[in-house]
């Protein structure tokens, strides 16, 4: 039996029927056809799912759709404001914090939650932050230095 | 400003749709009546298929067709090919259908395939599907399956042998005989997981009326897929349409033909509507292919003064149950040629088997066949320093074949392009402080505690390469690369290339490329790729070949347009076209700059074709095919220091420093950002990745959560640097550096740790050096 979800996504609010299955990655990409955000494994461990769901960083693949019935998500397509990139989309873009782009979303959805929590981390910090977000291109190096650059012009 | 823009570190195009989420990966395509495919695989490693029930599966909701093996055959699909059959190793090839009809050889072969409307649905629908088994006997070990007495996989294969590939160069006998010292290692170059972070998929649409099959593809070859795919899918390869999107990293996971690719094509054909498959990440585990997968018996003979003077060994390379499309030629003409390193062995001998087990299919991985080679060559140039009681650092230095600008034949039979080892290395060893850092050594061992310094010095074979060299070693297709450079009226530029990256940033370091030489502003140009019906033939992202070959095209075709505005512009000036010169975008009769003609000029002049000189055409558009006259060699040195915890058996890495060489750069942050990630990937295999299978064949490392994906806190920042010695095998100078990384990190690392807990008397440990096993040889060793 389908259950209707008031689910208000970037600011848009959405009412749908949706199966008790179904994932909440699944709605977002598939039901409203926002397919920024990713899916990368099936157990929790990449992080390429990662959205904000009432400012907290979750693993949309780890949530269902009812779930998240009344709650506010942001996704990678709701972080720049009126087409300007949010700091650390810049960040990311200036310091090659990404290359096949794949994880990137889910990236920085969680450094966004991780500089919401902790405004000023060192190195060690946005390394352990990000623990939870696979990538296999870049090193993570680029990464850690954008996360740090962002939180600098976000502080600013 | 054209000058500077080749070697800057611009920030890449390709990023604003990635970082916004716009960018459209094969997943994320929806087309209308789309239905999704989901495959039923084997959970036997080895198996007779005795019967598939599929009536109750078929009759669910939302279920528009289950099929199997059978009927893929009887429509017409054959065996996926093997594109690479390596000569003189009577390499057999058994027939790998799409979907097995009579036996399963591993876990995740596909039993039958289910087409739903919604992914859910289908996959509901394929767990439904009855299929019984007969179990037989399963090899997972390469070496085993080559006993008497263990489980044959195809009935044309004896001892699952595939190939037996030999190289030589030298008297290695003679060698071994006149040796003073020789160091013997067997070494278990495990098996990996590739981990593309986006998972395969395939999304295939047909078109009844003009027969054209439409296939999105998450593929690092279109253009491959698309001439196998004509092969065994009895479509025609002008009826099939490859397109790559956004393509989420491939590591070389990404380059084969796929029996799922076949699959979506048959199920849109047969259903006609268009049909999505998409991995899970543990189907990916299973389907998608491995890497790497040797166990090696390798020597290496010396002279009491440290002089090598031979190297040989046996390998039994893993190949999995199947020939996935490339695989035969990864642990042979990438790995075995490249026995030589950066060293000066005269003589050199390596007996290689390729080995069918049940396991998942091997092919190439980032470095693919290098990491292999030089893993057991910087593993027993150590062993070699250590039963000598010589420095590492000073008993490489004495092997290094000495600098060279005019190629270098080494004992397996290839000419190196240019290099100076040592030039690299003595940059190292300044950076890392080595005095400096075994000094620490020194002081720490006295207090029990454990700091190892890891050296590893390389160089690869990549930017494949010459075609003719291709045909000779059996690869079944070009290694050439393409362009098209397309002025419009307005002076934009639109460029075609048959390379497809995903990730790598040619879409960037080509317009750079362009803008330098053509005096137009980079932002002015365009890159497109990946689309078999739009761009010219290529042969594709991987082998380290994308700039390396891709380039070479690209300044062919730029030199075409270069030509022709110098012709239309002495028309116009009424000038000798051999007095025309040409600087930063314009053309003037030489000693006369002050009435130049700019490069948009002539676009504009071309396209309108007003005034043109008689005997030339009209558009200012140029395409070109170059084919290398060798293979690049990149190289470098990498150091790394660990700190072992002899109580815990953890490894801390504290400092990593890489020199690397890859000739001229063109756009250094991109350049340092593959390092970056292949470093990361090869310290992977070091310390912490394997995949693992049970004596059943269970995948016993099946999903992420079993399978160590290296994560962001275990490493700290790298120290690169670069030298520069340009290759001559290319217009602009450049090599590879794709796989630099991961080839030579994995070595360092090792030598790092085994260098750290020396003192304990520690000789040897299987990688990934994992506490335990660390923890294991420490005890072992006390005992």
């Amino acid at each position: 039996m389908n259950h209707s979800v008031s689910i208000t996504v970037n600011g848009v609010s959405h009412r749908d029927e949706v199966e008790p299955r179904l994932l909440l990655v699944h709605y977002v990409r598939e039901t409203l056809g926002l397919t920024g955000t990713k899916v990368g494994c099936d157990t929790g461990q990449c992080g390429a799912c990662t959205v904000l769901m009432d400012g907290q960083a979750v693993k949309a693949c780890m949530v269902l759709a009812v779930q998240a019935d009344g709650s506010q998500l942001t996704t990678i397509e709701g972080l720049a404001e009126n087409g300007k990139l949010h700091p650390l989309q810049e960040a990311f873009w200036e310091k090659h914090g990404l290359q096949c782009g794949y994880c990137t979303p889910g990236m920085i959805l969680t450094a966004c939650h991780l500089l919401e929590r902790n405004p000023n981390p060192t190195e060690a910090q946005i390394r352990h932050g990000l623990e939870g977000n696979l990538c296999r291109c870049t090193g993570y190096q680029n990464i850690v230095a954008a996360v740090k650059e962002a939180g600098k012009r976000m502080r600013a | 400003m054209a000058a500077r823009i080749f070697g800057s570190g611009i920030k890449r195009r390709e990023d604003p749709r990635l970082l916004t989420g716009q960018a459209k990966y094969t997943d994320d395509l929806a087309l209308p009546r789309m239905a999704h495919l989901a495959v039923v695989r084997s959970p036997y490693a080895h198996a007779k298929i005795k019967s598939i029930r599929t009536k109750k599966a078929s009759q669910m909701l939302g279920v528009l067709g289950v099929f199997t093996g059978k009927d893929m055959v009887e429509a017409g699909f054959r065996p996926i090919p093997c594109a690479w059959v390596v000569p003189n190793s009577e390499t057999k090839t058994p027939p790998y259908p799409p979907i097995a009809t009579d036996v399963v050889r591993y876990v995740g072969n596909a039993v039958a395939i289910v087409v739903g409307t919604d992914r859910y649905r289908a996959r509901d629908a394929a767990d439904a599907v009855e299929v019984d088994y007969e179990p037989l006997s399963v090899v997972v070990d390469a070496f085993k399956a080559t006993q008497e007495g263990a489980p044959q996989l195809h009935a044309d294969v004896p001892k699952n042998i595939c190939f037996h590939w030999k190289v030589s160069g030298g008297d290695v006998e003679a060698a071994f005989k006149s040796a003073d010292v020789v160091v013997k290692e067997r070494i278990v170059n495990q098996r990996l997981i590739p981990n593309a972070m986006e998972p395969r998929a395939a999304l295939a649409q047909y078109a009844p009326a003009t027969g054209k099959v439409t296939l999105w593809a998450t593929t690092q070859n279109p253009h491959i897929a698309r001439f196998l795919l004509s092969l065994d899918t009895g479509t025609p390869e002008h009826k099939i349409r490859v397109i790559a999107p956004e393509v989420g990293g491939g590591f070389g996971s990404k380059i084969p033909h796929y029996p799922e690719d076949s699959m979506v094509i048959f199920a849109a054909k047969r259903l006609n509507v268009p049909v999505k498959w998409t991995e899970t990440r543990s189907e990916n585990y299973r389907g998608t292919i491995h890497g790497r997968d040797h166990l090696q018996e390798v020597e290496l003979a010396a002279k009491k003064d440290g002089k090598i003077v031979g190297l040989r060994g046996k390998v039994w390379a893993n190949l999995g149950a199947y020939l996935s499309t490339a695989s035969t030629g990864i642990p042979t003409i990438l790995h075995g040629l490249m026995l030589s390193g950066v060293y000066d062995i005269a003589n050199i001998h390596e007996d290689v088997w390729g080995v069918f087990t049940n396991t998942t299919p091997v092919d190439a991985y980032r470095g693919a066949g290098r990491p292999e080679a030089t893993f057991l060559v910087e593993r027993l140039v150590d062993m070699l320093a250590a039963k000598l009681k010589r420095d590492p650092a000073e008993l490489r230095k004495k092997n290094f074949i000495p600098p060279f600008e005019d190629g270098h034949t080494v004992a397996t039979g290839i000419v190196y392009d240019t290099g100076n080892y040592a030039g690299a290395f003595e940059k190292a060893l300044k950076i890392a402080d080595y005095t400096g850092l075994r000094k620490k050594q020194a002081e720490k061992r006295n207090k029990e505690e454990y700091l190892g310094i890891g050296i590893s010095t390389y160089a690869e074979i990549c930017g494949l390469g010459p075609s003719q060299v291709a045909g000779a070693v059996g690869f079944g297709g070009g290694l050439w690369e393409s362009a098209i450079v397309r002025f419009h009226p307005s002076g934009k530029v639109q460029v075609f290339v048959g390379i497809s990256p995903h990730g790598q940033g040619e879409e960037t370091t080509f317009a750079q490329i362009v803008a330098s030489e053509l005096g137009v502003s980079v932002d002015d140009v365009e890159i497109l790729h990946g689309d078999t019906d739009q761009t010219p033939m290529g042969w594709g992202t991987y082998g380290s070949r994308s700039t390396a070959v891709g380039s070479g095209a690209l300044m062919g075709a730029i030199g075409k347009i270069k030509e022709k505005a110098k012709t239309l512009t002495a028309h116009l000036l009424e000038a000798a076209a051999e007095d025309i010169d040409y600087a930063d975008g314009k053309f003037f009769v030489r000693g006369s700059p002050e009435k130049a003609k700019t490069i948009q000029d002539m676009a504009l002049m071309a396209n309108v074709a007003w005034n043109m000189p008689k005997d030339l055409e009209p558009g200012l558009e140029a395409s070109a095919f170059f084919d290398p006259p060798n293979f690049v060699y990149p190289f470098g040195a990498h150091i790394a220091v660990v700190a072992v915890d002899a109580e815990t058996g953890e490894v801390r890495l504290e400092r990593y420093i890489a020199v690397d060489d890859c000739g001229k750069v063109i756009n250094p942050m991109i350049v340092e950002g593959q390092i970056h990630g292949g470093i990361v990937q090869g310290i992977g295999q070091a310390l912490w990745e394997r995949a693992v299978y049970d004596e059943s064949g269970q995948l016993l490392t099946g999903s992420m959560t079993d399978y160590a994906v290296p994560k962001a806190d275990f490493f700290p920042n790298f120290e690169l640097a670069m030298t520069e010695t340009p290759t001559k095998v290319n217009p602009l100078g450049v090599k590879g550096i794709g796989e630099t990384g991961t080839i030579a990190s994995t070595p360092a690392v090792y030598n790092a740790v085994l260098d750290a807990l020396s003192p304990l008397g520690v000789k040897t440990i299987d990688m990934p050096l994992t506490p335990e096993r660390v923890w294991r040889a420490i005890r072992e060793a006390r005992r």
